[in-house]
C-alpha cells in the first residue's frame, strides 16, 4: 500500500486534530483554574465552620463536575490521535514526546481523578481537613497535568534535548531536564495555567453578577465574585507577564510564527508594532501567494523592537526575510535550508545503505554531512518556499483578539476591585451586565490564544525538523473524514447537552444545605 | 541504579509495567462488565440507581489506568504506538469512541435538561461495557495472531511517503474480528468483565434482592468465560508462534511457540496458573457460599493471568506484536522500543508508582467505609 501521502488526507488529519483540541479546550481552563476556587472556597469554610461557605463550595462544586466529565470525554482522544492520526510522527519523535505524556498518566492523571471521587463523594466519609485536602489535590493533580502536556507542547515549537540516531531513523532523548524545563515550557505552563484561572475567574464572577441583576443567592454571588476578582486580578497579571515572555522567546524560536503574528512581511530595524490592520485578499507580492496586502494600519513606531528584544532599534526579520534571506543579518534563505535539509536527508539514506554493505568509511562520512545539516532536516521535504509560510491573517487576528481581550480582563478586574471596595457592586448594572458578557469572551480569548499558537507553527509539527505532511498515518483519506465527523457530531451533540445542564443547574441555583 | 541495566533488562523492566497495567486494566473492565448488566439487575428504577452509582465512583480508575496504559505504551515502545494505532485505525476508533460516551454517561444521566434523556445515557453505559470489553479483547488477540503491516524506516527520506509503518489491509484492523482466536479472547475477556462486575456489586452493595440476581447470573457468565478462555489458552498451545533470533533478530515461525514458552519460563506458567486458580476460587467460593470477597480473589487473579499472558507473548524471543504480511518486521520489545536512556529515566519516575497505588488504595478504602444504598445516596450531595 505504498501510495503517496496527499494534501487532502494531511489536511483532514489538522482538521480533525484541531476540531479535537478545540473541544478538549473549552473544558479544561476551567478545570483548571476552578478547582482552585473551590480549594479556597472550601479552606474559608474549613477556617470559619460558617455553613454558608460549604454551600456556596457545594453549589460550585455541581458545575465543576458536570465540565469535568466532559474535559475527559474529550483528552482520551487527542491522546491516542498520536497514534491513530501522526503516526510517523509517534514514530519520530516518541522517544522524547511519549515520555511526558506517560508521566502525565502515571502521576497527574491519577492523582486527580483518585481526589475527584474523594471531593464529589467523600463529604459524609472523610474528616473536614482530609476532605479539604482532597480538594486541593484535584486542583494541584489537574494543573500538574496541563504541565507535561504543555512540556510536550513546548518541545514541538523548540525542540531541545535530543539528537537524531540514524540507526534508528528517529531522535533521542540526552536531556530530560532541557526537555522538561526549556524556557519554552515554563513559558507556555505558566501562561496557560493563569488564562485558565482568568476564565475561571470570570465564569464564577458572571454567574454571580446574573444572580445579583436577579435579585437572588446574594450573599453566594457576593461572596463568589470577591473571591473570584481578586483571583483574577493576580491571574490576568501573571497571565500578561508570562504572554509577553512568551512572545518574547517565540520571536528566537520561532521568528516565521513572530513575524506572521505580527502581521510583519518586511524586516525593519526599529520595527513598529501593528496594533489594528485590516488584510485584504489581493497580493503583497506576486511571488508568495499566501502573503496578502494591508488595507489600513496603525502602527506604534519602534514598540515591536523594543518588546521582542529590549531594544528599539533592534532588527526584527519579517516574512520575506525569513523566506528570502538577509545576508547582512545573517538570516539564511529558505532555498538553502531547502538545499541542506534535502542532503541530511541524503546523507541519512546514504548511511543507512552503508551499514547494510558494512562500509564503515561511507558510513562515518555520511554521518557526520547528517549532523552537520539535521537542523534542516524537515525543510528537504519541501519543494515550493511558499508552503513555508503559515496563514497569516488567521494568526494576525487570533493574536490580536487575544491580546485586547487580555487588557480588557485587566481593566475588568479593575473595575469590579474598586466597586467592591466602595460598596457598589450590586448598583453597578451596567458592569454587572459586562460580567456575564465576558464568560463567553474568556472562552474566546483562549481559544484565540491557542489558534495563533498552532496555527502559527505551521508547517510544521516539530519545528524545523518534521512538517505535518511527514507526520501523517497512511490512512485513506475518506477514512479520516468519517472520524472527522463523528467527532464533530457526537463532541457538538455532548457540548450541547453539557451547556443545557449547566445552565439549568445556574437557574436551579444552591439548593437548601447544599447542592 | 537503572544506569547499570543492560538495555535488555530495561526493555525487559518495561515490558512488565506494561503487562501489569494491563492486568489492572482488564481487572479494572468489571465496571464494564457491570454496566452490560444494569437492566439485568436492577429491575426497579431505585436498584439501577444503586446499581449505577456504585460503578460509578470506579470508573475513573479504569479510564484513568486505559489513558496511562496508553502513554506508558508510548513512551516505552513507542514503534508499537505508531504501527498499531495509525494502522488498526477503525479497531482503536470503535475503542475510543465507546470511552467517550461513557465518559460523561454517569455524571450527565439524571441530571435535570441533560438533552439527550435518561435512557440514552444508560444506553451509552450499555455499549461501553459490550464493546468496550470485546474490542479490547480482540486486539490484544493479535499480540499472537499477528496482523498484516510492514515497516520500513528506510522511508523517512522518501518524500512523497515518508511514513514507516504501513497497513497492508484495508480493512484497518477490522480484520482481526475475522479470527476465532482473537475472538475467543474478546469473548473471554467480556464475559470476564460480567463475572468481575457481578462479584464487584456482590461486594459494594448491601441490597438482598440484587445481591441474590447477582450470584444467579454468575453461573450464566462464569460458564461461558471459561469456555472462551480455555478455548482460547489450549488452541494457544497448539499454534505456531513468532520467535526472533536473539543475536541476528531473524523472525521466524516456532512450532508451539507458546506452549514452548510456557515450559521455557516456569515461574511465569506458576504465575498463570495461580492466576486462573484465584480467579476460579473467587467464583466458585461466591457461587458456594454468601460469600461476598470474591471479587478480590477474581481480581488479583485477573491481573496475574492477564500479567503473565503479556509475558508469554513478549518475552523468550518472542515477537509480541507479529506482522503476518512481513516477518521481518514484526515487532519485539527489542526493536520496538525507546532508547535506553529513555527507558532510565522512566525506571526512575516508575518508582513513584507504588506511592500511587497507595493513594488509591487509601481513596478507595475511604470511599467503601460503608456499603451503597438507597438511603445514602438520598443524603450524597452527588450522585449519578
Ligand atoms: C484567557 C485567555 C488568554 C489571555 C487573556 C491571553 N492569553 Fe495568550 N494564550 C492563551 C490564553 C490567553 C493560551 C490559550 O493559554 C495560549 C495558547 C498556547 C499557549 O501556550 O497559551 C496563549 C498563547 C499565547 C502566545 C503564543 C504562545 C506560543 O505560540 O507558544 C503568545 C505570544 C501570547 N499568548 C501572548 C499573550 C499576551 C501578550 C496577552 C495579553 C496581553 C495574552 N497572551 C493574553
Ligand atoms: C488544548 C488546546 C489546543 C488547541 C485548542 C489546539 C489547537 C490546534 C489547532 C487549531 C490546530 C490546527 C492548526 C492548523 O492545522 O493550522 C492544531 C494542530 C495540532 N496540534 Fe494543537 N492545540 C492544542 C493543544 C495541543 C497540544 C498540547 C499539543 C501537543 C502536545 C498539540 C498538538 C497538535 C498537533 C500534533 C496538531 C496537528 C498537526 C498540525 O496541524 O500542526 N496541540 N491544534
Ligand atoms: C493535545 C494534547 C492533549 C492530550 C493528548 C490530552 C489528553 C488528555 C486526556 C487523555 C485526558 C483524560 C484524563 C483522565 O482520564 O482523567 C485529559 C484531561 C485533561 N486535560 Fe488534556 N490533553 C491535551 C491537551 C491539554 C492541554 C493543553 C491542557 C492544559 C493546559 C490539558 C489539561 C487537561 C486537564 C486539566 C484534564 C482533566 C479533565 C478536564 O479536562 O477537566 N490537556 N487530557
Amino acid at each position: 500500500m505504498n501510495e503517496t501521502i496527499n494534501a487532502s488526507l494531511v489536511e483532514w488529519s489538522r482538521a480533525q486534530f484541531a476540531l479535537t483540541a478545540i473541544y478538549h479546550w473549552i473544558f479544561v481552563p476551567l478545570t483548571l483554574g476552578l478547582s482552585f476556587i473551590l480549594a479556597i472556597m472550601e479552606s474559608l469554610y474549613v477556617k470559619t465552620g460558617d455553613p454558608e461557605w460549604k454551600k456556596i463550595t457545594k453549589f460550585w462544586m455541581t458545575l465543576f463536575g458536570v465540565n469535568f466529565a466532559i474535559g475527559v470525554a474529550t483528552g482520551i482522544i487527542l491522546e491516542f490521535e498520536f497514534g491513530t492520526n501522526w503516526s510517523n510522527y509517534a514514530w519520530f519523535v516518541g522517544d522524547i514526546f511519549g515520555a511526558p505524556l506517560a508521566i502525565e498518566g502515571i502521576f497527574a492523571f491519577f492523582l486527580e481523578s483518585t481526589f475527584v471521587a474523594l471531593m464529589f463523594f467523600g463529604w459524609n466519609k472523610l474528616s473536614k481537613t482530609s476532605h479539604l485536602f482532597s480538594t486541593w489535590m484535584v486542583a494541584f493533580g489537574a494543573n500538574l497535568s496541563a504541565m507535561w502536556i504543555l512540556v510536550a507542547n513546548a518541545w514541538m515549537q523548540n525542540p531541545v534535548g535530543m539528537k537524531f540516531n540514524p540507526d534508528t531513523a528517529r531522535n533521542e532523548m540526552v536531556s530530560f531536564l532541557d526537555v522538561w524545563l526549556s524556557p519554552m515550557a515554563v513559558n507556555k505552563f505558566l501562561h496557560t495555567i493563569s488564562s485558565g484561572f482568568v476564565l475561571s475567574a470570570a465564569f464564577v464572577i458572571g454567574i454571580s453578577s446574573w444572580y445579583l441583576l436577579k435579585n437572588r443567592n446574594k450573599l453566594l454571588a457576593k461572596r463568589s465574585i470577591a473571591i473570584s476578582a481578586v483571583f483574577g486580578m493576580m491571574a490576568i497579571l501573571f497571565n500578561i507577564f508570562w504572554g509577553d515572555s512568551s512572545a518574547r522567546e517565540i520571536a528566537q524560536k520561532q521568528p516565521m510564527k513572530f513575524a506572521a503574528f505580527e502581521g510583519l512581511y518586511k524586516g525593519q530595524k526599529g520595527a513598529g508594532l501593528t496594533t489594528f490592520a485590516i488584510i485584504t485578499a489581493s497580493k503583497d507580492d506576486p511571488q508568495y501567494e499566501n502573503i496578502n496586502n494591508y488595507e489600513y494600519r496603525i502602527e506604534l513606531p519602534n514598540m515591536l523592537s523594543y518588546m521582542a528584544y529590549r531594544d528599539f532599534n533592534a532588527f526584527i526579520p519579517g516574512v520575506k526575510d525569513l523566506l528570502d534571506g538577509n545576508k547582512a543579518q545573517g538570516i539564511m534563505a529558505i532555498t538553502e535550508k531547502v538545499g541542506r535539509g534535502k542532503l541530511a536527508m541524503q546523507a541519512l539514506s546514504d548511511y543507512r545503505d552503508a551499514r547494510k554493505a558494512h562500509n564503515k568509511a561511507a558510513a562515518d562520512s555520511a554521518t557526520k554531512l547528517m549532523d552537520e545539516n539535521f537542523k534542516y532536516f524537515g525543510y528537504g521535504y519541501f519543494d515550493n518556499p511558499g508552503n513555508l509560510v503559515p496563514n497569516i491573517p488567521l494568526t494576525f487576528y487570533s493574536f490580536r483578539v487575544m491580546v485586547v481581550l487580555g487588557f480588557f480582563f485587566l481593566f475588568f478586574f479593575a473595575v469590579l476591585l474598586i466597586l467592591i471596595y466602595k460598596n457598589r457592586l450590586e448598583t453597578s448594572r451596567f458592569w454587572l451586565k459586562i460580567a456575564v458578557v465576558s464568560i463567553p469572551l474568556a472562552y474566546i480569548a483562549e481559544q484565540a490564544g491557542w489558534i495563533t499558537a498552532e496555527a502559527g507553527r505551521q508547517p510544521w509539527v516539530i519545528q524545523d525538523l518534521m512538517p505535518t505532511l511527514a507526520a501523517v498515518s497512511q490512512l485513506d483519506t475518506m477514512s479520516v473524514k468519517i472520524t472527522f465527523f463523528l467527532f464533530a457530531f457526537i463532541f457538538t451533540l455532548l457540548l450541547i447537552a453539557e451547556l443545557k445542564i449547566m445552565f439549568r443547574q445556574i437557574k436551579l441555583g444552591p439548593k437548601d444545605g447544599g447542592n | 541504579m537503572f544506569e547499570t541495566l543492560s538495555y535488555f533488562s530495561l526493555q525487559q523492566y518495561w515490558w512488565i509495567i506494561i503487562s501489569l497495567l494491563a492486568g489492572i486494566l482488564v481487572f479494572l473492565t468489571f465496571v464494564q462488565g457491570g454496566q452490560s448488566l444494569i437492566y439485568t439487575l436492577g429491575k426497579t428504577e431505585t436498584e439501577q440507581k444503586v446499581i449505577i452509582n456504585s460503578l460509578g465512583r470506579k470508573w475513573e480508575f479504569t479510564f484513568t489506568t486505559l489513558v496511562t496504559f496508553g502513554g506508558a505504551f508510548f513512551a516505552s515502545f513507542p514503534l508499537f504506538y505508531s504501527t498499531s494505532f495509525g494502522g488498526a485505525y477503525w479497531v482503536w476508533m470503535a475503542i475510543l469512541f465507546c470511552f467517550v460516551i461513557q465518559a460523561v454517561a454517569y455524571e450527565f444521566r439524571t441530571k435535570p435538561s441533560n438533552f439527550l434523556g435518561r435512557k440514552t445515557y444508560e444506553a451509552f453505559l450499555i455499549a461501553n461495557g459490550f464493546l468496550g470489553t470485546i474490542l479490547l479483547g480482540t486486539a490484544i488477540g493479535t499480540f499472537f495472531t499477528g496482523s498484516e503491516f510492514s515497516v520500513n524506516k528506510n522511508n523517512l527520506t522518501l518524500i512523497s511517503n515518508p511514513v514507516i509503518s504501513q497497513w497492508e489491509s484495508p480493512w484497518r484492523g477490522l480484520e482481526a474480528l475475522m479470527n476465532i482466536q482473537n475472538i475467543a479472547l474478546g469473548l473471554a475477556v467480556f464475559f470476564l468483565a460480567r463475572v468481575l462486575g457481578l462479584l464487584y456489586i456482590m461486594n459494594n452493595l448491601s441490597d438482598k434482592n440484587i445481591f441474590d440476581r447477582a450470584k444467579c447470573n454468575l453461573w450464566f457468565n462464569a460458564v461461558p468465560f471459561l469456555a472462551f478462555f480455555l478455548f482460547f489458552l489450549i488452541r494457544l498451545m497448539f499454534i505456531d508462534g513468532f520467535s526472533y533470533d536473539p543475536v541476528n533478530h531473524f523472525v521466524t515461525m516456532e512450532a508451539s511457540k507458546y506452549f514452548n514458552n510456557l515450559l521455557q519460563m516456569p515461574v511465569n506458567t506458576s504465575i498463570l496458573l495461580t492466576g486462573i486458580a484465584g480467579v476460579l476460587f473467587g467464583i466458585i467460593r461466591t457461587l458456594y457460599h454468601p460469600y461476598t470477597r470474591g471479587i478480590w480473589f477474581a481480581g488479583a487473579g485477573t491481573i496475574l493471568t492477564v500479567f503473565s499472558l503479556f509475558i508469554l507473548a513478549g518475552f523468550n524471543h518472542t515477537a509480541y506484536y507479529p506482522s503476518t504480511y512481513d516477518l521481518q518486521s514484526s515487532l519485539t520489545i527489542e526493536n520496538s522500543s525507546s532508547s535506553r536512556f529513555t527507558l532510565t529515566v522512566m525506571s526512575y519516575l516508575s518508582l513513584a508508582v507504588p506511592f500511587v497505588i497507595l493513594y488509591i488504595f487509601y481513596a478507595w478504602r475511604a470511599m467503601n467505609s460503608t456499603k451503597i444504598d438507597a438511603d445514602e445516596l438520598e443524603k450524597d450531595h452527588h450522585s449519578y
